[in-house]
């Protein structure tokens, strides 16, 4: 099925049957996945080309298939999905669900159904899991802080606070952002309020061991974790330059990156954070969107200097490799946000400035890069483009996509 | 409504609510629901979004919005913004 015009049929088919969605449609897709409306008996289906997309404003989420790109179906009842994220169990079938009023689903993929749901907070951010699968741990801005739960049961077992200004019952909780998970059971986050990065230690997760480093820079906004696990590293809002924490430094201690690289300018109006989770390491250079100016930063990662910065066409979001680092996709804040623009990574230039659609919050590559799928809210659909042609190969018709999450994360550090 | 209100109504549920919510519940950004901005005066309200607030990722809208429309979207946060369905016209979508 590599013939485009096929796939749009495929797309067509796929959407009849949701059009007229019920629970028998949907156990029968279960079934027969290749087949949409056959009669085959039912067969084992694997996960590896599955994935969820976001439907920000009505509270669901697509279960879709990558290679031959369609919709399978849809699972709703998740609530507030404003800015909702996705982790994965090792195998692909759950998906952990971050929903902005604090709902934590876990969700099958193949059954398609909710199978738990904690509200676990007022106002969350979204989720990391561990290495090992065994632990989710979700960020939270309302109360501020981390909490961890068992993956099998959602099994709250522990609650870590971020307590500022000195700590103790009264203390004021910051908001949390940039969780990642590290090896060895831990989790790395940063406090926007409280300028520190910490780290738990959960080999009992039960009892979670903290270390706090504090003074990393005014207003760190989100992080990343290099794919090797060692550096984690927080953009800041309050001041130009990112915090770096090498991990395998002993003892680890935090380092400033890339200090003043506004210069001293104006900064441009920020109209959406950057997002530096799914970082973009492509070779020996990580790419980092700046703030407030309309380029990326090329760093090299075995010194941490700025090597380069490449202008582009707007307040970058996202900022992220094809897998195999040949090209970085950047996407830009509102009112930039009809546009994607394509770095060629050996020359560092802008090789192409895509339309894609109107309102563009997401990307995500498929496993190998060879397309690489865009969300377009106000077209309501999702966009699927050839990386190497560039062109498109399907569009898939979603009510105001947003976050676009693929199974293969399950393997990687820190998505 | 007009068009253009139709749009304000979409521009804060969406791109706002990337900082706020897209209920305005808060986020980054603070809530801005009716309850949580009974107390503030709509006129710093609309110098906020105008203007945005240095020291806070808050930026100004100036470059999108005018000053009378920064207005009318604040006094509507004050009653309690209005929901985007509904408002669309049934043959745009």
């Amino acid at each position: 099925m590599t013939d485009p015009a096929a796939n749009r049929r495929l797309v067509l088919r796929g959407l009849g049957i949701l059009a007229g969605s019920s629970a028998a449609t949907l156990a029968g897709c279960a079934a027969s996945p290749t087949a949409p409306g056959g009669t085959a008996a039912p067969v084992t289906v694997g996960t590896g080309d599955l994935g969820l997309v976001i439907e920000r404003a009505s509270g669901a989420v697509a279960v879709v298939n990558t290679s031959s790109p369609r919709v399978l179906g849809k699972i709703a009842g998740l609530g507030d999905l404003s800015h909702a994220s996705v982790v994965y169990s090792r195998d692909g079938q759950y998906g952990y669900v971050f929903g902005r009023d604090g709902g934590l689903t876990r969700v099958n993929l193949l059954t398609r159904t909710i199978e738990k749901r904690v509200m676990q907070a007022g106002n969350s951010i979204g989720g990391a899991i561990s290495a090992d699968g065994t632990l989710v741990a979700a960020q939270n801005y309302t109360p501020g802080g981390v909490k961890v739960f068992d993956a099998r049961t959602l099994e709250l077992l522990a609650d870590i606070p971020a307590v500022i200004d000195g700590g103790g019952a009264a203390g004021r909780l910051s908001r949390v952002v940039g969780l990642v998970d590290l090896p060895g059971r831990r989790f790395a986050f940063s406090l926007f309020d409280g300028d520190a990065i910490w780290i738990a230690d959960c080999s009992d997760a039960r009892r979670p061991v903290v270390t706090r480093y504090n003074g990393i820079g005014r207003q760190p906004y989100d992080a990343l974790v290099t794919p090797n696990g060692r550096h984690y590293i927080a953009g800041l809002f309050g001041e130009d330059g990112l915090a770096m924490l090498d991990l395998w430094e002993q003892p680890p201690r935090v380092r400033r990156i890339l200090v003043g690289y506004g210069r001293g300018e104006q900064p441009l109006p920020v109209y959406k954070m950057p997002h530096l989770r799914g970082w973009a390491v492509a070779g020996s250079h990580a790419y980092l969107p700046a703030i407030g100016r309309h380029e990326v930063l090329v760093v090299d990662t075995t010194n941490w200097t700025e090597v380069a910065r490449i202008p582009v066409a707007g307040q970058p979001v996202f900022v992220m490799a094809r897998p195999d680092g040949r090209q970085v996709w950047v996407n830009f804040a509102v009112p930039d946000y009809h546009r994607v623009q394509v770095i060629d990574t050996p020359t560092q230039k802008v090789v192409s400035t895509l339309e894609p659609g109107k309102a563009v919050l997401h990307m995500e590559f498929t496993p190998r890069g060879e397309s690489v799928w865009i969300s377009c809210r106000d077209d309501n659909r999702v966009e699927v483009i050839d990386t190497h042609s560039l062109r498109s190969i399907a569009r898939l018709a979603l009510d105001a996509p947003s976050g676009i999450f693929f199974t293969a994360r399950a393997a990687r550090m820190g998505f | 409504m007009s068009a253009r209100q139709i749009q304000l109504v979409r521009m804060v549920r969406q791109d706002c609510g990337s900082c706020h919510g897209m209920r305005l519940t808060g986020g980054l950004g603070p809530a801005l629901t009716r309850e949580a901005l009974v107390d503030k005066p709509v006129e710093s309200l609309a110098a906020t979004i105008y203007a945005g607030r240095p020291g806070t990722p808050m930026p100004g809208w100036r470059a999108m919005l005018s000053e009378d429309e920064a207005l009318w979207i604040a006094q509507h946060l004050m009653r309690g913004f209005p929901e985007e369905s509904g408002l669309t016209p049934k043959a745009s979508r």
